[in-house]
C-alpha cells in the first residue's frame, strides 16, 4: 500500500525538473521535450487522483492530454523545421530577428 | 511440489516457462534461417545448404559459430552507448512479444497456465506497444554509426515502419470488435466453437483485415517485398553497415524473431490459434497428456505455414521502390483498414 | 513489495528527468524522456490504468518521441553551447523550480492523511475491467470531446504538412 501523496510528490518532482529544463536549456528541441515532461507529470497526477476517487474521468482526461500533446508536438516540430531552414540554427538566443 | 506455496509454484513455473520459450524461440530463429535458404534454393531449382550435416541441418550451428568468432569491430567515431544499445533494443523487442502468446489449450498446474507466459488483459496492445518500441533499435543504429548511408537507411526504415504500424493496428480492430476483448486467450477461445468455420478468417469474414495485416506485417519486419532499407544492392547494407559479428547477429536474429512473432499473432487472431480445424467433429481420444499437447501441434503447424508463406513471398515478388512503398501504406492500406472497421462494426451493430 | 515497485520506477523516472536536464546533446535528452515515459507507464499500470499504460507506450514513447528523435536526427544541429542567455536563466531557473517543488510537495505532504493509500494492482472498477469502463465512458458521456479531438488531430496533420513543406 503506497500512500497517494508519494505519487503526487513524484509528479511534483518531475514537473519542477521540467520547469528547470525549460528555463535553462537553449536548444529549442530540448525546450519542447521539457514541455512534454511537464505534461507527463500532470498526467501522473490525474491518474493518481482517478485511482483515489475510483472515477474513470481522470483517465479520460489523461487520454485527451495525450492526444493534444501529440497534435502539439507535430505542429511544433514542423515549425521548428521551418525555422531551421531559414535561420540554420536551433539556439533560441540566436532567433531574435524581431527584437528591437 | 506440494510443500511449496502457490506463489512459489507460480514463480518457479514462470521462470521455467520463460526459459523454455526463450530457448525454443532462439532455436526456431536459427532454423528459420536454414528453412529460408533451403526453400528459396528449391524454388530456384537448387539445393540450398546441404553439405553441413544431413540435409544441411547443422548449418545454423556453423553460422552461429562463425558469427561469434568474427572480429568485433567498432569504428572510432561511433557513439558508443547508443551503438551498443541499438541491437539490444531490437533483439529484446523481438523476443518479448512471445510472452503474451498462448500456444496451447488452457492447461493449469496448481493454478498456473503452462501454455502462456503472461495472461494480460490488454495482451494485443502489449504486442502493438512492443512493435512501436522496436523502431528505436533501427533509428539509433543508423544514428550512432556516424555514417551517411547508415543514417539514410535507418531514416527510411523508420519512416516505413511507423507508416505501416497504423495499418497494422487498425486491421486488428475488427478482431477486437468480434471478440469483445483484447485478451489473447479470449480471442482464441471465441474462435474455437465450430472448428474451421468459426475462425476469424473464414466465419468471421475478416479476410480483408487479414490481408491488410499480412502486408503491414511484411513492411514492419522489413521483409520482401518491402525490404528496400536492407537490400544489399541499395545503400550499402542500410542501417547495419557498421555492425559486425555478435551485434550484427543480434540484428539478424531480431529480424527473424519479428517474423516468428508476426506469424504467431496472425495464427492467433485470424486462424484460431491453438484450436483444431475439425472442432468437435473428432471425439477426444488418447490419454489426457495427448489431449493437452495436441492443440500445441496445431499452433506450431499454423506458425510454420505462415513462415513458409513469408519465404515464398520473398522468393517470388520483386521489391517495392521507396515512394511506391510509402504511398501503398498511406493511400491504400490505411483507408482500406478504416473501411474494414466501418463495415465490421455496421454488420455487428445490425446483427446484435 | 508494492513500495519497492514504486521506488524503483519512481527513481528511474527521476533519474531520467535529471539526465534530460544535464545532457547537452538533444538526442540524449530525448532518449532520457523515453525512459521517463516507460517508467511512468509502469506506474500507471500499478495505479490500475491499464489502457493508459498501453497508450503511453504506444502513442507517447512509440510515436511522439520517435517523431522527436526523427527530427533531431534530420536536423543534426549538434551539442548546445553555453551562451549569454543561459547563464542568466541558471540564476532564475533553478531557484524558481525549487520554489515550485517545495510549494507543491508541502501541499501534498500536509494533506497526506486525507489523500489515503493507493491499492497498487488492485481492482479499481468494481468488477468491470479498466478498458471496458474507459471505452464505455469515452463513447457515451465523453463523445463530444472525443470527436472534437479527432478534428483537432486532423487539423494538426494538415498544419504540419503545410508548415514543413519545402518552398518551391
Amino acid at each position: 500500500m503506497v500512500p497517494t501523496a508519494y505519487y503526487l510528490v513524484l509528479a511534483a518532482i518531475l514537473f519542477s525538473i521540467g520547469i528547470a529544463a525549460f528555463l535553462i536549456k537553449r536548444n529549442i528541441i530540448t525546450i519542447f521535450i521539457s514541455i512534454e515532461l511537464m505534461l507527463n507529470a500532470v498526467n501522473l497526477t490525474f491518474v493518481a487522483f482517478a485511482h483515489m476517487w475510483h472515477q474513470v474521468s481522470g483517465q479520460i482526461f489523461v487520454f485527451f492530454v495525450m492526444v493534444v500533446a501529440a497534435a502539439e508536438a507535430a505542429v511544433g516540430l514542423a515549425i521548428i523545421i521551418s525555422i531551421f531552414r531559414t535561420r540554420q540554427t536551433l539556439n533560441v538566443d540566436e532567433i531574435d530577428l524581431m527584437k528591437s | 511440489m506440494s510443500h511449496l506455496t502457490n506463489f512459489e509454484v507460480f514463480l518457479l513455473l514462470s521462470v521455467i516457462k520463460v526459459a523454455v520459450v526463450l530457448v525454443i524461440t532462439l532455436m526456431a530463429v536459427a532454423y528459420t534461417v536454414l528453412l529460408e535458404r533451403k526453400v528459396i534454393g528449391h524454388m530456384q531449382n537448387r539445393w540450398g545448404p546441404s553439405r553441413v550435416g544431413p540435409f544441411g541441418l547443422l548449418q545454423p550451428l556453423m553460422d552461429g559459430a562463425k558469427l561469434f568468432l568474427k572480429e568485433d569491430l567498432m569504428p572510432l567515431a561511433v557513439e558508443r552507448p547508443l551503438f551498443l544499445l541499438a541491437p539490444v533494443i531490437a533483439l529484446s523487442c523481438a523476443l518479448v512479444s512471445i510472452a503474451v502468446v498462448p500456444f496451447g489449450a488452457v492447461t493449469r498446474v496448481r493454478g498456473v497456465d503452462i501454455f502462456q507466459v503472461a495472461n494480460i488483459n490488454i495482451g494485443l496492445l502489449v504486442i502493438l506497444g512492443i512493435t512501436s518500441i522496436g523502431v528505436y533499435g533501427i533509428a539509433l543504429s543508423g544514428w550512432s554509426s556516424n555514417n551517411k548511408y547508415s543514417l539514410l537507411g535507418s531514416l527510411r526504415s523508420t519512416a516505413q515502419v511507423i507508416s505501416y504500424e497504423l495499418a497494422l493496428g487498425l486491421s486488428l480492430v475488427g478482431i477486437v470488435l468480434r471478440a469483445g476483448s483484447l485478451n489473447l486467450r479470449t480471442i482464441v477461445e471465441s474462435q474455437s466453437a465450430h472448428g474451421l468455420l468459426s475462425w476469424n478468417f473464414f466465419g468471421g469474414f475478416q479476410f480483408v483485415a487479414f490481408f491488410i495485416y499480412l502486408m503491414a506485417a511484411y513492411a514492419e519486419t522489413n521483409r520482401s517485398p518491402f525490404d528496400l532499407p536492407e537490400a544489399e544492392t541499395e545503400l550499402v547494407a542500410g542501417y547495419h553497415t557498421e555492425y559486425s559479428s555478435m551485434k550484427f547477429a543480434m540484428f539478424f536474429m531480431a529480424e527473424y524473431g519479428n517474423m516468428i512473432t508476426v506469424s504467431c499473432v496472425a495464427s492467433l487472431l485470424f486462424f484460431g490459434g491453438a484450436s483444431s480445424p475439425f472442432g468437435h467433429l473428432i471425439p477426444a481420444f488418447g490419454p489426457a497428456f495427448l489431449q493437452a499437447i495436441l492443440p500445441t501441434f496445431w499452433f506450431v503447424a499454423k506458425v510454420f505455414g505462415f513462415l513458409f508463406l513469408y519465404i515464398w513471398v520473398r522468393s517470388t515478388l520483386p521489391r517495392f521502390r521507396y515512394d511506391q512503398l510509402m504511398s501503398f501504406g498511406w493511400k491504400f492500406l490505411l483507408p482500406l483498414a478504416m473501411a474494414n472497421i466501418i463495415v465490421t462494426s455496421l454488420i455487428l451493430a445490425v446483427r446484435g | 513489495m508494492q513500495l519497492a515497485l514504486f521506488i524503483i520506477f519512481g527513481a528511474l523516472a527521476v533519474g531520467g528527468a535529471l539526465n534530460l536536464l544535464f545532457q547537452r546533446h538533444p538526442i540524449n535528452s530525448a532518449l532520457s524522456l523515453v525512459v521517463v515515459m516507460m517508467s511512468l507507464a509502469v506506474l500507471y499500470w500499478s495505479l490500475g490504468a491499464e489502457f493508459l499504460a498501453a497508450a503511453q507506450v504506444i502513442v507517447y514513447s512509440g510515436a511522439i518521441m520517435v517523431l522527436f528523435v526523427f527530427v533531431i536526427m534530420l536536423l543534426n544541429a549538434g551539442e548546445e553551447e553555453q551562451t549569454h542567455g543561459s547563464r542568466a536563466a541558471y540564476t532564475v531557473g533553478i531557484p524558481g523550480a525549487a520554489a515550485i517543488f517545495c510549494l507543491l510537495s508541502f501541499v501534498f505532504l500536509s494533506e497526506r492523511g486525507a489523500l489515503g493509500r493507493a491499492n497498487v494492482g488492485g481492482d479499481l472498477g468494481n468488477g468491470v475491467d479498466n478498458i471496458s469502463w474507459v471505452s464505455q465512458t469515452l463513447f457515451t458521456k465523453q463523445l463530444l470531446p472525443f470527436e472534437v479531438t479527432s478534428v483537432l488531430i486532423l487539423v494538426a496533420i494538415l498544419g504540419a504538412v503545410v508548415l514543413a513543406r519545402k518552398e518551391q
